[in-house]
């Protein structure tokens, strides 16, 4: 009989991060979002998006009680800066769920150097390229206000970062 | 507070005093879309300012944090430059203002990620992202208002006057900066004077403007001599702690 191999402690870390939503985009979780960036059997690290986001003490407390209520409590959190946030770390799933949230998602690999010449972002609604900003900061740090001109929808652009 | 405490809360005051004088505009500004940029830029420089004087505080090691330094220091303790305690004006002053800074803000950064103290360094190329977004935001406007309607291009042009005054401070290099300098944690401000003055051209120029006639530099707020706006601004912020000393929540 081969033996179930026990599922890591870090494993199952990850799965309860998995389901730990951003606060102010509940449709994409901690992980989705690049904001967790190690884990290991007694710590887990996560970086802050921007450095005035007001998120970032509900992210850690969110993810303090679901550690605790999983039995992790000796599970230490850990904030580094460095290196800073990129919006690369979203992952291809977070992307997805951004976009049927309706969040159109940021170019992947654009980093800072693309910041000044945003390319057109792609409606999430309809897919038209046919789109312009409105304004380049929206309801919070890391969205922007763009309209979709051919179905007419306003919609939130996550900013390359 | 020894040469590179100091260093921290200089830039922590700078970002801590536009952030407050910013966020005035909440509620208060021209259009939605604006209202909204100018709280994010707010909010960056707020965030930023956290990080540097709850640096300034552990180099310090007198116990005190961020919002010690931010709520219990008077007026002559601040060490924020004058150009960001300037009143906000009407929007082209806002955005002359914003100008100035961002682009200075932006150099400074970039050039400080490079400190071989890692954690002015991890500070610096984090914010330096941000900043980014507020000197493009600050350009636009330049050239929307300078090469806009009459009335626009009058406020403009004088919203720069007034500021431009101030601009010499950005580049001073002290006895603190020199000292930081000296052990490769801090920035050489005078060597970036050259890369500003080409950006700031380049702005005015796509705006149709020029350049606002010299004028005798205003300095001293390194040192704690302020405008009489620093004070009001501080009654203002640091209301609660000055009423309730202490008070948490």
């Amino acid at each position: 009989m081969i033996a179930v191999a026990a599922i890591s402690s870090v494993e199952r870390i990850r799965a309860i991060l998995a389901n730990v939503p951003d606060p102010e985009i509940p449709a994409v979780s901690v992980v989705d979002l690049g904001i967790v960036r190690e884990i290991a059997e007694d710590a887990v690290t996560i970086t802050p998006t921007y450095t005035g986001c007001p998120a970032t003490l509900a992210i850690e407390q969110m993810i303090r009680v679901a550690l605790d209520d999983s039995g992790f409590a000796h599970v230490a959190i850990e904030t580094t800066l460095s290196p800073p946030w990129s919006t690369d770390w979203i992952s291809d799933e977070g992307r997805e769920k951004l976009r049927a949230y309706g969040i159109a998602p940021p170019p992947k690999g654009a980093g800072a150097s693309a910041l000044k010449n945003a390319q057109a972002a792609e409606c999430p609604r309809c897919g038209s390229s046919n789109t312009e900003e409105i304004s380049r900061f929206g309801s919070t740090p890391c969205k922007a206000l763009w309209r979709c001109k051919s179905c007419a929808e306003p919609f939130d652009r996550f900013k390359c970062h | 507070m020894d040469a590179l405490a100091t260093y921290a809360l200089r830039l922590g005051d700078d970002s801590l005093i536009l952030g407050q004088r910013l966020s005035e505009w909440c509620g208060h500004a021209p259009a939605l879309e604006v209202d909204l940029s100018l709280a994010n830029v707010a909010l960056d420089q707020i965030g930023q300012a956290t990080l540097f004087l709850n640096l300034a505080g552990e180099i310090e090691g007198a116990g005190r944090d961020g919002d010690k330094l931010a709520f219990h220091r008077d007026v002559m303790d601040f060490t924020n430059c004058l150009l960001v305690e300037q009143q906000n004006g009407d929007f082209a002053q806002t955005i002359a203002r914003q100008f100035l800074f961002s682009h200075y803000q932006e150099l400074m950064f970039a050039a400080l990620a490079a400190s071989k103290d890692a954690r002015f360094a991890a500070i610096a190329a984090k914010a330096v992202k941000e900043v980014t977004y507020h000197a493009t935001l600050a350009s636009d406007w330049v050239v929307r208002l300078g090469d806009g309607t009459g009335e626009s291009r009058v406020r403009m042009n004088a919203g720069l006057d007034w500021m431009w005054r101030f601009a010499d401070e950005l580049f001073v290099m002290d006895d603190v900066d020199a000292a930081a300098l000296a052990v490769g944690v801090g920035v050489d401000k005078a060597a970036l004077r050259s890369a500003w003055d080409q950006r700031i051209d380049a702005v005015l120029t796509d705006a149709t403007l020029s350049r606002p006639a010299a004028r005798r530099p205003v300095l001293g707020g390194r040192t704690g001599r302020h405008s009489e706006h620093l004070g009001h601004l501080l009654s203002e912020m640091q209301f609660l702690q000055r009423a309730y000393p202490g008070a948490t929540w």
